[in-house]
């Protein structure tokens, strides 16, 4: 009797997922089709007033905040991660461990807050214009995404087997080449899970980037133009939106499933990789 | 003297490292520092108003949040996990599936969860803007965390331990439930622990399903906002900067105190293993 209620159990996230597709695509893709597919996904303009319901600035615009957050996130929580993997001295790990630990769990809208009254005014100061923009919200992404990566890529590097470095320092290498050169190297496809993990939550982010980025539904012409996201298009609108617009933010929920499927492939490839 | 990439190679890691712990000091110490002057006893009254902008009820309903939804969720996941580890065959295309699902549950970003809850739970079931709506959403965000570490803790459990206890005439459920879940308990905890951080910092998911209405609610059929959620609306308001700031430092000690919770959990996970 309790197998079938614990395989009831485990049917449940198939339900979930099942629901959710279905939902999704029941509200998203009719809309979709009375816009026009070709309008929705590459019209240029956003004007729910007139009804103009064009997604192609947010795709762009998802797709450069996604990317900005990587030049910055990725370099700076790789070298994080060898550090703290390779580098640190065990008193110092104690202190900087938990420290990443609540980087990860400060919630999105803290971290919007902060964007908002710390990188903002700095931008503001810096460029002289509006100070939301293009590159304020990359910087912010690029800060968000950091735990997630230093903490995949640093159990990456921690799981690469300590003879490759005895080895590289046996051959006359130093610590740093033999850790830059031969065990980081040798940890590379769980670095990417981390990677990739990360690109996850830059383009799934809707809190803080909402607050940073200005929101302006045009493709940004500059790093420092405004920029709206496929996710604060959905945040911003959803509140008011009736018929037609409302479903077409449904759809833009749609699209950002379908990016985020696209990740989680990526990401299994690689997971399966690893294994191999 | 030491190899010029040596040396560039050190000091990148270490001003990383430098980088990454100043931001985390100029986040936490900014916030503390605007927010903490503004911690008053009126905020803590048991009343919503908007003279005293409490945050009482924002931190009620956050726990009745959590106690809520983990209740709804930690039973199905403990429940798939022990059967995808106790019962299901090996390679089964049903674990499979189940496994691909619970990815693709925990790739989902939280504004997505928060529209699905809206379409099913808000309007299609007309559980309205309410508790529960955000509840069952909340639910399903949870579950593969819960999922993927109780599996994990089911996993650490030594076959020894079920060999030992078929070997004394204990059929599976009374294995399962008296042998293999209290020396799993650990592991589960770390990963409630870890949901419950999750829903504390959760406003996406929450905005178009709980709604953002700010007293306790009467029934679970009502609104009502959790501490997130209303710093959330105190900042779309745009007329509390200085209760925001304080909420944010409440927010900031949660999420503190979680993982605190979390690092003991997991020195209790080791502590078990050798004993």
């Amino acid at each position: 009797m309790m197998h079938g209620v614990f395989l009831l159990t485990a049917c449940i996230s198939i339900v979930a997922v099942v629901l959710i597709c279905v939902f999704l695509a029941a509200n998203g893709i009719p809309a979709m089709q009375e816009i026009g597919v070709f309008h929705f996904l590459l019209g240029k303009t956003w004007k729910p007033g007139n009804d103009l319901y064009g997604i192609f600035p947010m795709i762009i615009g998802s797709i450069y905040v996604t990317a900005g957050a990587i030049v910055i996130g990725v370099p700076i929580g790789l070298m994080c991660a060898i550090f703290m993997a390779r580098f640190c001295p065990a008193g110092l790990y104690k202190i900087l461990k938990p420290a990443v630990d609540l980087l990860a769990g400060i919630p999105s809208i803290v971290y919007g807050f902060f964007g908002l009254v710390v990188i903002v005014p700095i931008m503001q100061k810096l460029t002289g214009t509006g100070g939301k923009n293009v590159l304020t919200a990359s910087i912010m992404l690029g800060i968000m995404i950091l735990p997630t990566i230093i903490s995949v890529s640093e159990s990456a590097i921690r799981a690469v087997d300590n003879s490759y470095y005895e080895g590289a320092l046996a051959l006359g290498a130093t610590h740093e080449r033999s850790v830059f050169k031969v065990v980081f190297p040798a940890a590379n496809s769980g670095v990417i899970a981390g990677v990739i993990l990360g690109i996850g939550r830059a383009i799934g982010e809707a809190m803080a980037v909402n607050m940073v980025a200005g929101n302006q539904p045009v493709i940004p012409g500059s790093l420092l133009s405004g920029v709206r996201t496929l996710t604060s298009n959905i945040v911003l609108e959803m509140g008011y939106a009736a018929e037609l617009h409302r479903e077409a933010l449904i759809a833009t929920a749609v699209v950002l499933f379908v990016f985020i499927m696209m990740i989680n492939l990526s990401f299994s490839a690689v997971k399966r990789r690893e294994k191999e | 003297m030491k190899h010029p990439f040596s040396v560039m190679g050190r000091v990148l890691v270490w001003a990383s490292e430098v980088i990454v712990m100043g931001i985390l000091t100029l986040l936490v110490g900014y916030i503390l520092i605007k927010g903490i002057p503004y911690i008053t006893p009126e905020l803590f009254a048991w009343e919503y108003n908007s003279e005293n902008v409490s945050m009482m009820p924002a931190i009620i309903n956050t726990v009745m949040m959590i106690a809520l939804t983990l209740l709804i969720a930690v039973p199905v996941g403990i429940g798939s996990a022990i059967y995808l580890v106790e019962y299901a065959k090996r390679g089964s295309r049903l674990v499979k599936v189940v496994r691909t699902t619970t990815e693709t549950l925990s790739g989902i970003p939280s504004i997505v969860y928060g529209l699905f809850g809206h379409l099913i739970f808000v309007i299609a079931l007309h559980f309205n803007l309410s508790m529960v709506s955000g509840i069952l959403t909340l639910a399903i965000m949870i579950l593969p965390t819960i999922m993927r570490t109780t599996e994990e803790a089911l996993k650490s459990v030594p076959d020894s331990y079920r060999e030992g206890s078929f070997g004394l005439g204990a059929g599976r459920l009374r294995t399962v439930f008296r042998v293999i879940l209290p020396s799993a308990i650990p592991g589960i905890l770390s990963g409630v622990i870890l949901a419950i951080g999750r829903i504390v910092g959760e406003t996406a998911a929450l905005i178009y399903t709980a709604g953002t209405v700010a007293g306790i609610p009467a029934t679970l059929m009502n609104s009502g906002r959790t501490l997130a959620v209303h710093m959330y609306a105190l900042l779309s308001e745009g007329l509390y900067m200085d209760q925001a700031y304080a909420t944010a430092v409440i927010l900031l000690i949660m999420v503190a105190l979680i993982n605190a919770l979390s690092s003991f959990a997991a020195k209790k996970l080791q502590g078990g293993n050798h004993g």
